[in-house]
């Protein structure tokens, strides 16, 4: 789903960029590619397996300085750290669509029938949501992971634990996110001619609505993505994420390496961390690019003169009126006509 | 935080977002309601009642949460004692109750202020709360302090520079800030600054021998530099600072790079406000223009959400003590929360979540006594 959005939006964003924001975009889409290359390839660019102590029966030994065998050194544990490096994206990547993909549908439709119907279902929700968004969400994803792996360590268990508790931080967001939007769109009047001419609540909600209030999704995607990978790494920091012989993980090989760092041992901490900041920082930038290219206070234009079409064409182009967006501002047309 | 509110109530509106919005709802709402109260008193009124269920909320779901996983003594003692003894220290502890009355006996017990006592190293859980607490808190005032003395002026600096070299360095800072999680930094400073050079110390709060002596003083608060300063001794005041460096840098660039990013944004929005054009067109320029016209109105949001970092800031805060061994809350959590010792893990959540719940409704109350618009 991300990527499916992202590919539509980055081409079109990538035309009507300047400068440094051209600039941060293609970085932040060179890091998330390489991101998705090294996961694709980790079994074919990593020297060895992410859990593999020995080769032909010599162990690798513990906390062997970077050289032939082992370009990046070992760790502690006696495992190997480019590979196990490696391997993680692996994890990261499974974690972030696996996180999206739980906590986008809920989060979205919770919000929608939360802003369309309000009441008191709408107040018990907010509320509900604003206690979850409020609290330090690592220690609700900690408190989540104890209980959804219950200690056990398998990959796929390991993986729906830290998958499920890192959603379970994101859905208020969605939730707010979307719930705002629906609370301003529908006080569109087209909503308002939709209900006149006898149209249904759901049809409404799901067509009028619902539509016209995702468009702020994409960045929070990013976002989030990002955040939870930033989780994920917190929750394996404090010992509470996936074992190493279930999968490789940045935040656990970091947590290993604290004692490392103090005596001096450096090659632990920097490749698994290293890695981490450019994952992050690829998809990080790849949002806020988006973000400030589709918000018109905060882009500059290409040219002083570009073509601003005349707003009143929206509905042709778009079709019905409905579907039009709700609050399209005439600088951010040229991007969007093109 | 009080003494920009007159001008900020006005200057919120000033900027054009949206402007219409609320007034004429509000008008209306005014003449139905048969007694009308100041809105204002209402609304925080209410937002003072939905505290108390936003904390409820969060030791119920912590309550089963952590008893879904196994007891403490289960945990502890599964393999070396028979069943009929486990049975025995079970019941001793009321593990074997049914889950509703231990349940309305710990509301029962944390509505009276007592948070019981560990069940791991058997503390008073308020003790574990006022010690660590401490701690915590003077780690989260040196990261604040790091955050805002980083944050605000580069901020300004961006958006004054705004799309030219200095604002294009500086935003990559901010997204490298946010992208590169506290522990990394923390051990990449603990790298470079403590074991590279040998500048600063590895970890903790202070040296051993300036510990037990800020622990012997008569009335001690915990924070240690009060403490240190308060005993007048000079060198554990150096010594607790040297200590406080690192881990203030690592939680509060973090900080740092939210701030520097809100700075910017509202600064620029507040830049192309009318009436700072209006400043601009009398002949103000510079930096005065952005201190003394646009810079009140656009911290006005600055303020608030950093009030809504506060949860970040005692996420990351957990991180932190982890590692620079920074014995607070945060730390302690994590190895009660591998014990699972119920008890210490829901006074330290609970606490937790009414220092969040509380600052939430003061950023909240500061917000509608700024700016009108902001109601339910």
């Amino acid at each position: 789903m991300r990527t499916a959005l992202t590919t539509r939006l980055v081409p079109k964003r990538l035309r009507g960029s300047v400068g440094l924001q051209r600039a941060m975009l293609l970085a932040g889409v060179a890091l998330t590619a390489l991101l998705l290359l090294a996961a694709l390839a980790a079994p074919w660019l990593a020297p060895w397996g992410h859990a593999q102590l020995q080769d032909g029966g010599a162990l690798f030994g513990s906390q062997r300085p970077p050289g032939a065998g082992h370009p990046l050194g070992t760790t502690v544990g006696g495992y190997d750290v480019l590979a196990r490096t490696l391997w993680a994206t692996r994890t990261a990547v499974a974690v972030i669509g696996l996180s999206l993909l739980i906590s986008v549908l809920p989060g979205t439709l919770l919000g929608l029938a939360s802003g369309y119907l309000g009441g008191w279902p709408d107040r018990l929700l907010v509320g509900v949501a604003d206690a979850l968004y409020s609290f330090p969400s690592l220690l609700l994803a900690i408190v989540l992971s104890i209980v959804i792996s219950g200690g056990q360590s398998s990959l796929g268990g390991g993986l729906t634990a830290a998958a499920c508790s890192v959603a379970m931080v994101f859905v208020p967001q969605y939730f707010r996110v979307v719930r705002a939007e629906v609370l301003r769109v529908k006080a569109e009047p087209f909503v308002e001619a939709a209900r006149v001419i006898g149209t249904g609540h759901l049809r409404i909600m799901f067509r009028h609505v619902l539509r016209n209030s995702v468009r702020g999704l994409p960045l929070i995607l990013t976002l989030n993505a990002a955040e939870s990978v930033l989780t994920l790494a917190g929750l394996g920091f404090l010992g509470f994420g996936i074992e190493p012989n279930a999968a490789a993980e940045w935040g656990y090989d970091l947590n290993r390496s604290v004692p490392d760092v103090t005596s001096g041992i450096w090659w632990t901490a920097l490749a698994p961390g290293s890695a981490m900041v450019l994952t992050v920082l690829g998809v990080t930038l790849l949002g806020e690019s988006l973000n400030d290219l589709a918000d018109p206070r905060l882009r500059r234009r290409r040219a002083p003169a570009a073509t601003i079409e005349v707003p009143a064409e929206k509905p042709a182009t778009t079709g019905t009126p409905a579907e039009a967006p709700a609050e399209t501002p005439a600088e951010e047309e040229p991007t969007h006509a093109r | 935080m009080t003494l920009a509110q007159p001008l900020g109530g006005r200057a919120a509106e000033d900027d054009g977002n949206d402007p219409e919005r609320g007034r004429p709802r509000r008008a209306a709402l005014r003449g139905r309601l048969p007694l009308p109260r100041s809105p204002l008193v209402r609304y925080l009124a209410v937002r003072l009642l939905l505290v108390l269920p936003t904390v409820l909320l969060l030791l119920t779901a912590v309550f089963f949460l952590m008893r879904a996983t196994g007891d403490p003594i289960t945990t502890a003692f599964a393999d070396r004692l028979t069943p009929a003894q486990l049975q025995e220290k079970l019941h001793a502890a009321g593990y074997d109750r049914p889950l509703l009355t231990q349940y309305f006996d710990y509301l029962r017990q944390t509505a009276t202020g007592d948070f019981g006592r560990t069940a791991t190293d058997n503390r008073a859980v308020s003790e574990v709360l006022r010690t660590y607490g401490a701690a915590t808190l003077e780690l989260a005032c040196w990261a604040l302090l790091v955050a805002v003395a980083v944050g605000v002026p580069l901020g300004a600096l961006a958006a004054r520079f705004r799309d030219r070299a200095p604002d294009a360095v500086l935003r990559l800072a901010a997204v490298l800030a946010y992208a590169t999680p506290v522990f990394f930094v923390g051990l990449l400073l603990k790298l470079v600054l403590a074991v590279g050079l040998g500048w600063l110390p590895v970890s903790g709060r202070a040296s051993i021998d300036v510990e037990l002596r800020l622990q012997d003083l008569s009335d001690p608060t915990g924070l240690y530099l009060l403490d240190a300063v308060r005993s007048g001794d000079g060198p554990a005041v150096a010594d607790v600072l040297r200590h406080a460096v690192l881990p203030a840098l690592a939680l509060g660039l973090l900080l740092a790079g939210v701030l520097l990013r809100l700075v910017r944004t509202h600064l620029i929005s507040t830049l192309e406000a009318e009436y700072v054009e209006a400043a601009r067109s009398r002949g103000v320029g510079g930096l005065r223009l952005v201190t003394r016209h646009a810079a009140r109105p656009a911290l006005i949001p600055v303020v608030t959400v950093l009030g809504l970092q506060v949860a970040g800031l005692l996420g990351g805060a957990v991180l932190t003590e982890t590692t620079f061994e920074w014995k607070g809350l945060g730390y302690e959590l994590a190895h009660y929360l591998t014990a699972r010792d119920f008890a210490a893990v829901q006074g330290i959540v609970a606490l937790f979540a009414v220092v969040v719940a509380v600052v939430n409704f003061l950023v909240d109350a500061l917000a509608a006594l700024i700016d009108p618009r902001v109601r339910y």
